[in-house]
């Protein structure tokens, strides 16, 4: 007998019941279904993480006030500790040989009108190393000079967004834009960089220099003078990155007077170990899904075993027939393996369209990245066959091992 | 009739374990049936006669004994070389039809050309042909449940003939036929008989074992009468 042949009858018996048959692949369906949403996902995420190291770069520590220790006991938070100021900026800039860039930042929101649009948005107060540090280019005109920064200049350059809401196509630069109802020249527009992990867009945002930032705009700290809210550096390629910020944890020390046995009253953050950690986390992820998807496709095998046995029961006479004129035991077996099979690929199947339609469904819902790989439909097909095979052997051994006596009189 | 004998039993004997005990169903069995015979098998249940049945049609082996049809030692085959012997020289018709469901005559019919280790060419024409022999001709593409019970019954003759068997073996065919069609039937197993097949009867009813020309009785395990 050969697979066409087996295959079709397979094909008639599955149709014949078909509830039953739904109903059987339910498990594998749901289990393929999960598996390639939560692949979609896990690798949306770790493209994500990909992005990101590109976005920010890998060789960047971010220094902020405030303890980061997260253990008991009372902290002291962001807001307790006294910010830095540019002064500490310089002392890092001049006194550690490892670093390429640095700049003192500020953050705050505000609202800009230029031609009678209005537009809120993030603005950063930064200096002129700023755009080095985060790996930033400028698409078209200039960044700020050491002397515009120092002096606290009225200028601007624009996030691709910011640009695009207030001026359209045409090109901002050399137009006036009003912040905080401050005059502002925009100098410059920024290269696009797209959507954040966060999934907020990096391009909204406006970049002014410090110095106009504390005075005009964002408002300074009243205790520390020149004060910035966290420090972005950049270490020098070449760099050990854990030596450079042993010497920058050292120096802040000795600047900020903490005694040796207390706690730092700041901290300094890796990048590359933040995104270490991601994506191991994201690693054990992925392991538990797996391990998921396994229970469901070994639940949905169970499914179509116990489905197959009731069928090899339901057609015992049919297998008495068969083996009375003239089937043989491999025909026998082959015919309830193809079944089986064909259930499962047919499950394997629909489970594989709902998964991408699922994934697309999550993507456009919940505004998460998802990726779907291809690849992932051989292994979701091939993990069902795989299924139906080693589910289906049992059942269509016990029909090949048959009593064609017996199995003639079953009623 | 020729010399050779088509079927040959010696001494054939065939002991079932039943839990603790010996079941000696057959307790040797000597006969030959030539080939062109008509022969009735009749006994009571449990008289040995479907166990020598079983035998005949290679479903099953001899204990001990030689039984040994168209050539072949039964006893001495594999189980494919078995599923082979039933599928080239044995046609089967049982009381119950055993047509499957929910599919064609005319693809019931051609079920064990599924099965045969040289393709049958022109499958389909040569099943008709076997339903127009048995008269359903017309009727090839309606399911068992929409025959009547002769037509059915005629449906599995068409099937049983489909491989050019050398020997027709029926077990009980009209156990479950009234008498019309029951008429029928046994019409078309003499038509087949008198077109040289070799056909071997299992019934209770001695109406129907008259058909044959040769009835051999069977009780406890030995065949106790053979007239012709």
């Amino acid at each position: 007998m050969n697979l066409a042949i087996a295959i079709q009858i397979a094909w008639l018996a599955l149709r014949i019941n078909i509830l039953r048959s739904l109903l059987a692949m339910l498990g594998i369906i749901i289990g393929v279904a999960s598996v390639i949403i939560m692949v979609s996902i896990s690798t949306g995420a770790k493209q994500e993480v990909g992005r990101l190291i590109q976005g920010l770069g890998t060789n960047l520590l971010v220094i902020s006030p405030g303890s980061s220790d997260m253990g008991g006991g009372r902290q002291s938070g962001t807001g307790t500790a006294p910010p830095f100021s540019d002064a500490d900026t310089l002392a890092l800039r001049q006194q550690i040989s490892g670093v390429a860039a640095v700049s003192g930042t500020m953050r705050g929101s505000v609202t800009v009108v230029a031609s009678g649009i209005n537009w809120s948005t993030t603005a950063y107060g930064v200096n002129e190393e700023y755009l080095e540090v985060r790996d930033w280019g400028i698409t078209d005109g200039r960044n700020f000079s050491a002397a515009e920064v120092r002096s606290g200049g009225k200028v601007v350059m624009l996030g691709r967004t910011v640009a695009k809401q207030l001026f359209n196509d045409n090109s901002p630069l050399g137009s006036q834009i009003r912040i905080k109802d401050i005059p502002f020249q925009v100098i410059a527009v920024l290269d696009s960089k797209g959507q954040s992990a966060m999934g907020n867009d990096n391009d909204d945002v406006l970049i002014i220099p410090v110095t106009t930032a504390r005075k005009r705009v964002l408002g300074g700290n009243n205790t520390v003078p020149n004060s910035v809210q966290t420090i972005m550096l950049e270490v020098a390629q070449n760099e050990s990155m854990s030596d450079v910020q042993q010497e920058v944890e050292n120096l802040l020390r000795q600047r900020r007077n903490v005694r040796s046995g207390s706690k730092d009253d700041f901290s300094v953050r890796n990048l590359a170990e933040f995104i270490k950690a991601r994506t191991a986390t994201q690693n054990t992820l992925s392991v538990l899904l797996a391990s998921t998807a396994m229970i469901s496709l070994l639940v949905g095998g169970i499914g179509i075993m116990n489905i197959m046995l009731v069928s090899v029961t339901e057609r015992t006479r049919e297998i008495g027939l068969r083996i009375a004129i003239g089937a043989r035991q491999q025909d026998i077996r082959n015919q309830f393996l193809v079944e089986s099979v064909t259930l499962c690929l047919l499950g394997g199947f629909i489970g594989l369209l709902l998964g991408v339609l699922g994934s697309l469904g999550i993507s456009f819902l919940g505004q998460w990245p998802i990726a779907i790989d291809f690849n992932i439909a051989f292994i979701a097909l091939g993990s069902s066959a795989f299924v139906g095979i080693f589910f289906g052997f049992f059942p269509a051994q016990r029909a090949a091992r048959m009593n064609p006596i017996d199995a003639l009189r079953y009623e | 009739m020729s010399a050779v004998p088509l079927i040959r039993c010696r001494n054939l004997q065939k002991t079932y374990v039943m839990g603790d005990n010996l079941v000696y169903a057959l307790r040797g069995v000597s006969l030959d049936i030539y080939a062109g015979e008509y022969v009735a098998i009749m006994g009571a249940s449990g008289s040995g006669k479907s166990t020598f049945m079983n035998l005949l049609g290679a479903l099953d082996v001899p204990t001990s004994g030689d039984l040994e049809i168209d050539g072949r030692h039964i006893g001495t085959l594999s189980s494919d070389e078995l599923a082979a012997f039933r599928n080239e020289v044995m046609g089967f018709v049982f009381q119950q039809f055993n047509l499957l469901a929910r599919t064609s005559a005319l693809a019931n019919v051609e079920l064990p050309m599924l099965y045969s280790r040289h393709p049958a060419k022109h499958r389909d024409e040569r099943a008709k042909a076997c339903l127009e022999l048995v008269g359903l001709g017309t009727r090839m593409d309606h399911h068992p449940s929409q025959l009547s019970g002769g037509q059915q019954q005629r449906v599995a003759i068409a099937r049983a003939l489909v491989n050019e068997p050398r020997i027709l073996l029926a077990d009980e065919p009209t156990g479950a036929l009234d008498t019309t069609t029951s008429e029928e039937v046994m019409g078309i197993f003499g038509k087949l008989n008198q077109m040289g097949i070799t056909v071997i009867l299992v019934t209770h009813e001695p109406d129907i074992a008259a058909y044959a020309r040769r009835q051999l009785v069977f009780r406890d395990g030995l065949v106790v009468e053979d007239k012709s």
